[in-house]
């Protein structure tokens, strides 16, 4: 495979790092995809200084530092941040960045659109952020915005919700535009079962996309009017249901989480093969299994919901359609375990963070199928079991799969190795100081302590403590970081193409870094 | 994968998305100050809406004016057509949720607060009794808004239906002349498909400001105005775009642009215009007959 780094047909080539106008109107993929992951990075100091702000106030039973409003803002704002600000545009910009280097293509199918998908969120957030300093607080009924609780939110409401529309739209547009690049960018030759798994896992994600995320937007469009056009959907006086937005919520909110959790799985499907010197066990499986976990994500939403008040029937099918999710993930954890039998492993930064998403993700997992019990579901409903199953999936889960991400294509995109020694570092204190912050969370939650409370009786002091310890010690630790990205960026040593041993696929056959334009001639696909 | 003989079309930098986020963030600001009786909302949210029409003109009119430079091959009229296509099923999915939205109210939350199942309790205690039925009394156990009758399926609404499946067929016949290149039908089939679209909006407001003024439905209806209203709300929004979207291919066409061969802005329009003719079915049946 040849290497093509010329552009004979456009004149204008990249422009200087540091001219705004490049940023503001860019049209290429890579400027998008480091606008993204950039936005994410900051997103992701600020969700959590939040978090910061919670296990503070959490350090010690009482009230003081905070007040209960705004203790009760930060854990809604900090949850918005996370998954509307991090997760989400953090894969996008993955997407942006990998995928068309990895079908083949010169760039994005939709390039104008591409970039307005990204310079959507910053005004998006800047709308959000600014409702914490409205009168009223911002909003501080969970970020599940639950209705009557929701409609007592002051000034902030109507900023909340429009501001959500116009994620979405970035999400909506995003996830067209992965779609059309993956059906009809691909080279001649790249069919649909030969592409990398991070583009068939972003492929299913970008249809959960666009599936759901109007839904959302209905859901809280029904919000905006109940507040002020006088509609009644979710008022039982009117003969509507406040249950209901929890019904339309969830069926957004349910293959939400598995948008965050699906390009990881891409992810550490590329890292593991790489590192464990073997192809992939189970290409088809895992390809199957990825639209399984989509099409269950489907029917299963009302889990959410166990204790609300529902038939017995509906309580069954929904716990039954939950616990099947189990068996297309367990496929996927197999083959990754598969993979790496007898296989010649390193262990550089990525291959650890890979191995302890695996890990860390399947503790997460099981914690989930405990909460899909519905008769147990009823003993750990809005405790913190439920916050510690989260966030094994989310932290160690999609956000390790992230930083794996970042580190093993780091070298590909700037075209300098990172510093390897500093990524361990990195690597053992973020996995340390993750599982000290979480881990007693499932103690305290099965003892009973309930979610988004900022006090608790006494006994639940201890394990607290070591959850802000632990809370701060991550933070700081992603510090480093920054810092390795940062140095990588501006120098090091030389990766070459193929930056690692048996990576494969076609981005890994361009320069590092790649030029401007991916592949301006279709490459030839084995 | 058609790859044509030219390379697929790249576009440099462009300033329409950072004016169109400028310009929807200040119509959003407005319209969230607007709510919150702030007296500049309003004016603000025009001020957005002149940036965001001036971004659609001057986005659409660089696309248009490269396609008829003849820069874009097949494979970019491939991303096209894969972008209109999901952007279509996302608003179908936008529907969905108030379609859900209907059905759980008729099946679940009336049927439960007049103490169906496990809503026997509830219904004595808090609710008095009362026996919400579709649609007359489906208001809810409040009465919110008062009486009001319903308007029936075979007045106004069979009528609309009618204009809508016409204007479809009259598209039909649009295409179909557009292929074999005669444009005198092509804009006469146009012009009545916008007529018609038109003409149902106008059907559409009267029946609004009747049921407002003598029908004493309203919005405020309970969930049965609530549904009704934000359903055909809704639809009518997008009624009105799809016009306004057809007009604009009209005028292209009395331009000149469009071969027999390439015309996907005229499929487009098509495609969106058919979807909202779908929704109307599904609106006829569920919110006007059954």
């Amino acid at each position: 495979m040849s290497t093509v780094a010329t552009d004979d047909h456009h004149d204008d080539h990249q422009e200087s790092p540091y001219s705004i106008k490049r940023w503001l109107f860019t049209t290429n993929h890579k400027d998008i995809g480091t606008l993204y992951l950039w936005f994410s990075f900051i997103m992701f100091l600020i969700g959590g200084v939040m978090a910061l702000v919670i296990r503070t106030e959490l350090f010690e039973p009482g009230l003081q530092f905070v007040d209960p409003q705004f203790f009760n803002s930060m854990t809604t704002m900090h949850a918005i941040m996370m998954i509307f600000g991090v997760v989400m545009p953090a894969f996008t910009g993955l997407a942006n960045w990998l995928i068309p280097m990895m079908v083949g293509a010169t760039d994005m199918a939709l390039p104008r659109m591409n970039n307005w998908s990204f310079w959507i969120l910053p005004f998006a957030f800047a709308m959000m952020l600014s409702t914490l300093f409205m009168d009223g607080g911002g909003p501080a009924g969970g970020w599940t915005l639950y209705p009557p609780l929701v409609l007592q939110t002051g000034d902030a409401l109507p900023f909340v919700i429009l501001s959500m529309h116009f994620m979405g739209l970035s999400s909506i547009m995003g996830a067209i535009n992965v779609i059309a690049t993956i059906l009809n960018m691909r080279a001649p030759g790249m069919t649909l079962m030969k592409m990398p798994l991070f583009v068939w896992t972003w492929l299913i994600t970008a249809y959960l996309l666009i599936a759901v995320m109007p839904v959302l937007a209905g859901g809280i469009t029904m919000l905006l009017t109940d507040k002020f056009f006088g509609t009644s959907f979710f008022n039982a006086a009117g003969g509507g249901d406040p249950v209901m937005f929890q019904h339309i919520f969830w069926f957004f909110g349910h293959p939400e989480v598995y948008i965050l959790i699906l390009p990881s799985f891409g992810v550490v499907s590329s890292i593991i093969p790489t590192f464990a010197r073997k192809p992939l066990f189970g290409y088809a499986s895992m390809v199957y299994a990825t639209g399984s976990i989509a099409f269950l994500s489907f029917i299963v939403w009302a889990h959410h919901m166990f204790t609300v008040g529902m038939p017995l029937a509906g309580e069954l099918f929904f716990m039954f359609a939950t616990m099947l999710i189990a068996v297309p993930t367990g496929v996927k954890v197999f083959n990754w375990i598969a993979t790496m039998w007898r296989g010649s492993m390193t262990f550089e930064t990525p291959m650890l963070f890979a191995l302890g998403f695996i890990i860390m993700f399947s503790i997460g997992g099981f914690s989930g199928l405990m909460l899909a019990l519905a008769p147990v579901d009823f003993q750990y409903h809005d405790t913190y079991f439920v916050v510690a199953h989260f966030h094994y999936v989310l932290v160690p889960g999609s956000i390790f799969a992230i930083i794996a991400a970042v580190y093993y294509w780091l070298p590909k995109w700037c075209g300098n190795m990172y510093n390897e020694g500093l990524g361990k570092i990195h690597f053992w204190l973020s996995t340390i100081f993750v599982n000290l912050t979480f881990f007693p969370m499932h103690f305290v939650g099965l003892a009973g302590m309930p979610r988004r409370i900022p006090d608790y009786a006494l006994q639940f002091s201890d394990y607290n403590m070591l959850a802000t310890i632990g809370a701060f010690g991550f933070g700081f630790a992603q510090l480093l970081f920054l810092y390795l990205v940062i140095k990588a960026i501006r120098g090091g040593e030389k990766a070459t193409s193929q930056v690692w041993e048996n990576a494969e696929g076609l981005e890994w056959t361009l320069s590092s870094p790649p030029p401007y334009h991916s592949f301006t001639t279709p490459p030839v696909i084995k | 994968m058609a790859h044509a003989e030219n390379s697929y079309y790249i576009p440099h930098g462009s300033h329409w998305p950072i004016v169109g986020s400028i310009g929807v963030c200040t119509l959003m600001v407005g319209f969230a100050n607007f709510l919150n009786n702030v007296s500049w909302g309003s004016p603000m949210m025009l001020v957005g809406l002149a940036i965001v029409l001036f971004m659609v003109f001057g986005w659409f009119g660089t696309v248009i004016k490269e396609n008829q430079q003849g820069m874009y091959n097949m494979q970019v009229d491939m991303s096209f057509r894969w972008g209109m296509f999901w952007f279509i099923f996302s608003e179908v999915m936008f529907f969905a949720a108030f379609f859900g939205a209907l059905y759980y109210a008729r099946v679940y939350s009336l049927p439960w607060l007049s103490g169906e199942g496990s809503g026997i309790t509830t219904n004595s205690f808090l609710w008095g009794g009362y026996e919400g039925s579709w649609p007359n009394e489906a208001n809810g156990p409040g009465n919110i808004g008062g009486d009001y009758t319903t308007i029936g399926p075979w007045g106004l609404p069979a009528i609309n239906t009618a204009l809508l499946l016409t204007s479809g067929v009259t598209l039909t016949w649009a295409h179909h002349a557009l292929k074999i290149n005669h444009r005198g039908q092509l804009i006469l089939g146009l012009f009545l498909t916008v007529l018609l679209g038109t003409i149902f909006m106008f059907v559409q407001g009267y029946e609004y400001a009747h049921a407002y003024k003598d029908l004493g439905l309203t919005l405020g209806s309970g969930i049965y105005g609530t549904t009704f209203f934000m359903l055909t709300g809704f639809h009518g929004f997008h009624v009105t775009i799809g016009a306004i979207i057809l007009m604009v291919i009209m005028f292209r066409c009395i331009t000149g642009h469009f071969t027999p061969e390439r015309h996907f802005a005229f499929e487009a329009a098509a495609w969106y215009w058919h979807f909202v003719d779908v929704v109307w079915l599904g609106l006829f049946i569920f919110v006007y007959v059954l």
